[in-house]
């Protein structure tokens, strides 16, 4: 005599197996968000995730280095100096909160973000940004 | 025709007339709204995207050759967005079209300003009409807010003022 699975028990089975990994699934999505990657990345080139910090870019987004251009001597003078307001651009235009519990789809976007630092990084410290301040800045701007 | 016949015809026209004028003159400042969403994306990221009609083509070539410092600030994007965006701004341009559009007057041959509020247009319609006070408010910030003024801006409709 052969052992048979019947069919219903197979389709329980399957329901069960894919019970366990739902929760797997949604651990990992977690783990591998946008941001998430973003920040690997930045950290990939500064030593470790273990090597950003937050404190570190909350310094950089208040410091006033005044060595870009003179219309922008800090990010605060666009962004104001919390990321949970909004912003103004020099040509009145608003720009959303820069923190991520106000703007859920900020720091998804790669070639965004590079855009942007390339951009204002210019304009306010003169010079490029390293990943080290990219990683720590994304780092502040994601726990807030 | 009858005196009373043509007197009622000479009433007709001259009614009709001011009310045909009123209709063109209050449709003035209008202009095709921007529906590029490439333009739309990067240029209304920082202003409003401003209608390519109010500048000369050679003023466009100018700004967009020049994004690295734009107006104090680095502008640059990537070489085929740029190429793209310059396309759209020439193509729809203030000279664009065979009968040249309003902000073609008044304007020197070989003048080619970067900012829109620099053409003898835009100087026509707001330094009489504007008083010095409106600009400073908080809400308008920049010569380059029209939406802080005309609330339809983006549609290309500044009749609002």
């Amino acid at each position: 005599m052969t052992f048979r699975i019947p069919k219903c028990s197979t389709f329980i089975a399957a329901i069960m197996m894919a019970g366990c990994l739902v929760p797997v699934m949604a651990l990992a999505g977690t783990a591998s968000s946008p941001q998430k990657e973003i920040l690997t990345r930045y950290a990939a080139e500064t030593g470790g995730i273990a090597a950003l910090s937050a404190e570190r870019g909350r310094e950089f987004f208040m410091a006033r280095p005044a060595s870009g251009k003179s219309e922008t001597p800090s990010c605060t003078s666009c962004h104001t100096n919390s990321p949970f307001k909004a912003g103004q651009t020099r040509a009145g235009k608003t720009i959303a909160p820069m923190a991520l519990s106000k703007t859920s789809d900020r720091y998804a976007n790669p070639k965004k973000i590079e855009k942007w630092f390339r951009r204002n990084c210019k304009s306010v410290l003169g010079r490029i940004c390293s990943a080290r301040e990219k990683g720590d800045f994304i780092l502040f701007m994601t726990s807030q | 025709m009858t005196k009373r016949m043509r007197f009622l015809k000479i009433l007709c026209i001259l009614s009709v007339v001011p009310g045909i004028y009123a209709s063109t003159a209050s449709a003035d400042e209008r202009y095709r709204p921007v529906q590029n969403e490439r333009v739309l994306g990067e240029c209304g990221e920082c202003h409003m995207a401003f209608q390519p009609q109010m500048l000369p083509k050679r003023s466009w070539e100018r700004l967009m050759g020049g994004l690295g410092d734009h107006f104090g600030e680095d502008a640059s994007i990537d070489p085929k967005t740029q190429k793209k965006i310059h396309e759209f701004l020439t193509a729809n341009a203030a000279d664009s079209s065979w009968f040249g559009g309003r902000f073609m007057r008044g304007l020197d041959s070989n003048s080619a300003p970067l900012r829109i509020t620099e053409t003898p247009h835009w100087i026509r319609e707001h330094n009489e009409e504007v008083p010095e006070s409106a600009w400073n408010r908080p809400n308008v910030s920049s010569k380059a807010n029209c939406p802080a003024c005309h609330r339809r801006a983006h549609l290309g409709d500044y009749d609002d003022d």
